[in-house]
């Protein structure tokens, strides 16, 4: 699962060290996506045996830094393929005119479908709240439960400047309200214990039970279950339903292997890459690998309902929603 | 003091890389976003918020810093050295840990309200400014604390024999003896601190509640991370700096020597504070600073123990990587700190205004953003040479910088008494630079040195700001590892790893601290 | 008489409001007491000669050399000042080597002359004691030693013994004698107390009131005071 940085700055400086560049792929990827724990080790083992090339995985900033880094960079990146932007994003990526068309077809798993001619989904999630079964034994089951719910059902929340699923809670609500956005934000306020930079941090407090719910993602309890062996963790599903955050590639223009890159791009779909996310990002994978999802993932309830705005008007939204929280947040 | 061109040179170097990594990566930023970015009422709002936070931060800090620190210079019991020593601790605790050990203590599931609870009294909710100032003067109150320590300790034996023939206790020892030292220490510390708490905000938004605790570090990282307008990253970092520069050139104007003589370095004792009421404070003053320290420092450590054997094998390898980095840094720290002062000192004859404009402006590193040093490191360097390839070698040399207003801070009074009582016979002694160095400054300053030296390994050890710049995840430092831990959900031993971390920083210090008071 | 060794002509030193004008010599291997009251520039007067204060005005001229601009270790002078003439981290050795080689690279011949220097001044022995372990008195022998080591013509004495007992006074002051006599050093040194200016003998300079000067022989000077001086005497 791709989440803020608590204090990580702007750009990695990884650069990749200049070998010949017909056999090598320079994919770039955010920090936690080629940790020890993260997604990459293995899917580089995993596409290196079937093309026969390097597959160089450099971490290259976060969200935002990571398309400045390769629009900073402009024709001279290095890069030929981008992994690691989001929905909130691809309406800005778009519009720089780094990357080109995918060509890829596949039959995609995520909720609504995938038909974008630049970006390639790789993974996604559902926010929402999570919290512990012995310490609230009725979870709301909707937003108007979690206002109407008595004064004990706290929650803890990222900011949207910060965080992907702060931004994602912002949307979700104003999918969900839209002119009414902040009369709910006013009414959710005495609940909000407070709001962190990071999803750790508020991760963290709810953990501590500072919290009874968190902001995280329907995932969140498949770690405990899996990780932990803690069945306790829960995901509140809300029948409004529940905002989506995708997580996309793309391939550069510019890229200096086109060959090479499109085969990477179409690798993404296969089980070679889509095996490794559920238990390394924690997130579900774009496409069902042949083996089917984990255990931990299978039990997972599912929103009866998706919601998510197009780039195009999720750009669009957010700088108003943005003003319109910070202002009801503020007061 | 007549300094040598050596002097100019080193001196001049130390502040052409602040000015560098300051308004200069400011500037290289602004420049290359070729747009200047607009402030908005909520930029105001964020500059009032980080100002007033950081000016009440610092002013508490420093306040309840005098009677434990009074109490400490002339108490004398076992495990007062152990007390001494655990003061460097909160400061370097990695801020995540340092969040959730407060929020163990003082949040609304937390001991005090468990307590308060049980007796039927109603809840604290800490959330809001009281939060901020909670955590902030949870970390720098034991900064603040050594600081004056360091001052009163420094209060030669004669003083307090003189205060003891003329019987003075109270009120009047403290005007005419501890008054004169913390006085030309305090600014110091509370500039210091002041600086420290502007840059927060990971700490900031987490107990203040939500957006009214908007810091303009937040606002940075918002524009740099979320929306990339670097203009506007730049222009509010600019705001940053006017800020820290105003303060610290506010804080050096403050400052002055002590004009109390040296001592011949006799450990000085005590007569004062042997009444009933004096015991009772001292005793109560270090009973609660340890108590208010220990609690979340204690509940901290228990989040991690469970983690310890969870973290991997590569965990110590991480370690080893911020061992270099911490020894390298403080080892930066130190020389560009004495170059520094030492320049400052020989400015302070002869151009007394100038003298004033390095002091203020060595400060500056502390309130330099790292995401905007990081990506003026960035468009710098990319031309000339990989980045990746001089990874660890930058990062040292910018966390040396960034440690460096620590060292300056607490050298710049050590050598100002040394070269005022002891220049003079240097000079006539005909001493070199170096060997005024060797022979003169370096004994003197060693209590200072090794205080410094400890705060810079150990804030270096635990950076992770520029870590993240440079550093390959592939190949981290410990703070990265921990940080790849907790975006691999993997809370306990990121917790396990963390606590490493702070054993590892709180080490360095210890060891640094020791071979100063040695 | 020798040569005069020492020829302040109408050097002037100012600080702020401060304003001393002086004008005296010094015969070569002789005694100058500078007699005067607390704040009437004594200090000040033996930092224009030693280099820590410049003339504005007039010239300081030492050994037949005129002074402007040469740094204090540079001069054919050594200070003993009021306080701080040992550094507290060296023990009493260390700081006598210091009057040989500024950077206390030592050898074998040096060590020796150290321990023969402390001998001198009755300190045989205690080279490895630190300046807090040592009596005043003792610290301010260890203090000529080494201007005894840096073996310059001039020795300058700032009120060096004001903190010493009357027997340790007198005691050091017949060290000095000694010494002088020995090594043909001039010797200069300020005083607030007449009777200390007698016992010491040779020439006298009254500093006060913005002037420092003329030098005459103690006797009579204080036989038959300049007005200035009798009103700082009360005779």
């Amino acid at each position: 699962m791709k989440r803020l940085r608590l204090a990580a700055a702007a750009l990695p400086l990884a650069l990749a060290g200049g070998a010949d560049a017909a056999e090598k792929l320079t994919v770039y990827t955010y920090d936690s996506f080629v940790t020890e724990w993260g997604p990459g080790a293995a899917i580089e083992k995993n596409f290196e045996a079937v093309c026969g090339c390097d597959l160089e995985l450099v971490a290259a900033g976060d969200g935002a830094a990571l398309l400045g880094r390769v629009k900073l960079e402009g024709a001279a990146t290095e890069a030929d393929v981008v992994l690691g932007l989001d929905t909130n994003l691809m309406a800005e990526a778009a519009a720089s005119g780094l990357f080109a068309p995918h060509g890829v077809t596949a039959n995609w798993d995520v909720p609504g479908g995938w038909s974008d001619p630049l970006f390639v989904p790789y993974d996604w999630g559902w926010f929402a709240f999570v919290y512990d079964k012995t310490r609230l034994a009725a979870a709301p089951t909707s937003f108007e439960a979690l206002l109407a719910a008595p004064d004990d059902v706290t929650i803890v929340i990222q900011d949207p400047r910060s965080s992907s699923p702060g931004l994602g809670l912002l949307l979700w609500v104003k999918e969900v309200y839209g002119d009414k956005a902040a009369d709910i934000w006013a009414k959710l306020k005495p609940r909000i214990v407070t709001v962190t930079a990071g999803w750790y941090e508020a991760y963290g407090m709810f953990l501590e039970g500072e919290a009874m719910m968190a902001l995280s993602y329907t995932t969140s309890p498949a770690y405990h279950a899996i990780a932990e062996g803690d069945d306790a963790k829960a995901a509140a599903i809300f029948s409004e339903g529940h905002y989506m955050q995708v997580e996309v590639a793309g391939k550069l223009a510019g890229t200096d292997a086109p060959e090479l890159a499109d085969k990477f791009m179409a690798f993404i779909a296969e089980s070679g890459f889509q095996s490794v996310i559920p238990e390394t990002n924690w997130m579900y994978p774009a496409k069902t690998p042949e083996a089917g999802l984990p255990e931990g993932f299978r039990a997972l309830p599912i929103p009866a309902k998706s919601l998510i705005y197009p780039p195009e008007e999720a750009a669009a939204k957010r700088e108003a929603a943005l003003a319109e929280w910070l202002e009801v947040m503020s007061r | 003091m007549r300094p040598a061109p050596a002097l100019w040179w080193a001196g001049g170097g130390a502040l052409a890389l602040v000015l560098a990594l300051t308004i200069g990566a400011a500037a290289l930023v602004f420049l290359w976003a070729e747009g200047a970015g607009r402030f908005t009422a909520p930029d105001w709002r964020a500059l009032e918020f980080t100002a007033r936070q950081a000016f009440l931060s610092a002013l508490i800090s420093v306040a309840l810093a005098i009677p434990v620190a009074r109490a400490l210079a002339r108490r004398r019991f076992p495990g007062r050295e152990a007390l001494v020593t655990l003061l460097g601790a909160p400061f370097l605790l990695p801020i995540i840990v340092a969040i959730l050990g407060i929020v163990a203590i003082w949040g609304r599931s937390g001991l005090v309200n468990d307590g308060l609870g049980a007796l039927g009294l109603p809840k604290l909710d800490i959330y809001g400014l009281s939060g901020v100032l909670l955590a902030h003067v949870f970390f720098n109150l034991p900064l603040a604390v050594r600081i004056l320590l360091q001052a009163l300790s420094d209060i030669p034996a004669e003083r307090w024999r003189l205060a003891a023939e003329l019987g003075l206790e109270g009120r009047p020892l403290f005007r005419l003896i501890e008054w004169p030292a913390l006085r030309a220490a305090a600014p110091g510390a509370f500039a210091l601190i002041f600086l420290l708490c502007a840059t927060s905000f990971a700490v900031a938004l987490a107990l203040g509640g939500g957006p009214r605790a908007t810091t303009l570090e937040l606002a940075i990282y918002q524009a740099v991370r979320f929306d990339f307008d670097l203009g506007r990253a730049a222009a509010l970092a600019g705001l940053q700096l006017g800020l820290g520069l105003a303060l610290a050139l506010l804080a050096a104007g403050l400052s002055a020597p002590s004009g109390l003589g040296p001592g011949l370095d006799a450990p000085p004792e005590r007569w004062d504070g042997r009444g009933v009421a004096a015991r009772l404070g001292d005793g109560a003053a270090l009973g609660l600073a340890a108590a208010f320290l220990i609690a979340p420092l204690a509940a901290a450590a228990a989040l991690g123990v469970g983690g310890l054997g969870e973290m991997g094998p590569r965990v110590w390898l991480a370690a080893g990587r911020s061992l270099g980095v911490a020894l390298t840094a403080a080892a930066m720290a130190l020389t560009l700190g004495l170059a520094l002062v030492m320049l400052v000192v020989a400015l302070e004859g002869r151009a007394p205004r100038a003298a004033r404009l390095v002091e203020a402006t060595a400060l500056l590193a502390l309130v330099v953003s790292p995401f905007v040093a990081g990506v003026a490191l960035f468009l710098a360097l990319r031309a000339v040479v990989a980045p990746a390839s001089v990874a660890m070698p930058l990062v040292a040399l910018v966390n040396g910088a960034s440690a460096l207003p620590f060292a300056f801070r607490l050298l710049l009074p050590a050598l100002r008494e040394a070269a005022r009582d002891y220049g003079p016979l240097a000079e006539a002694l005909g001493m070199q630079a170096r060997d005024r160095l060797r022979l003169l400054w370096l004994p003197r300053l060693r209590r200072p040195l090794g205080l410094a030296g400890g705060l810079s390994a150990a804030l270096s050890a635990g950076d992770l700001g520029v870590v993240a710049i440079f550093a390959t995840p592939t190949a981290p430092t410990l703070p990265l590892y921990v940080h790849g831990l907790m975006s691999a959900h993997r809370m306990e031993a990121a917790a396990g790893a963390a606590l490493l971390l702070a054993a590892l920083a709180f080490g360095l210090f210890l060891a640094f601290d020791r071979w100063g008071r040695a | 008489m020798g040569a005069r060794v020492i020829r302040l002509e109408a050097a002037e030193v100012r600080a702020g409001d401060f304003r001393l004008v002086a004008d005296l010599e010094a015969q070569a291997g002789g005694h100058l007491t500078l007699l005067g009251p607390s704040g009437g520039g004594k200090s000040t007067l033996i930092a224009l000669i030693g280099g820590f204060a410049a003339a504005a005005s007039g010239h300081v001229v030492l050994d037949g050399r005129d002074m402007a601009g040469v740094p204090p270790a540079k001069r054919p002078v050594t200070t003993v000042f009021q306080e701080h003439n040992l550094f507290p981290h060296l023990d009493a050795a260390a700081n006598v080597g210091l009057g040989l080689d500024p950077g206390l690279r030592l050898s074998a011949a040096d060590r020796a002359r150290v321990s023969a220097a402390l001998a001198e001044v009755g300190l045989e022995g205690m080279g490895g004691r630190k300046p807090a372990e040592m009596s005043g008195g003792q610290r301010s022998r260890v203090a000529l030693a080494r201007a005894l080591l840096r073996e310059r013509p001039i020795l300058l004495l700032d009120e060096p013994f004001a903190a010493l007992g009357p027997a340790m006074r007198a005691e050091m002051l017949g060290l000095v004698a000694a010494l002088r006599a020995r090594r043909g050093m001039t010797v200069v040194m300020s005083t607030h107390d007449p009777a200390e200016a007698r016992r010491a003998g040779g020439h006298a300079a009254f500093v006060g009131e913005g002037r420092a000067g003329p030098a005459a022989p103690i006797e009579a000077l204080l036989d038959a005071p300049p007005p200035a001086l009798a009103a700082y005497l009360g005779a």
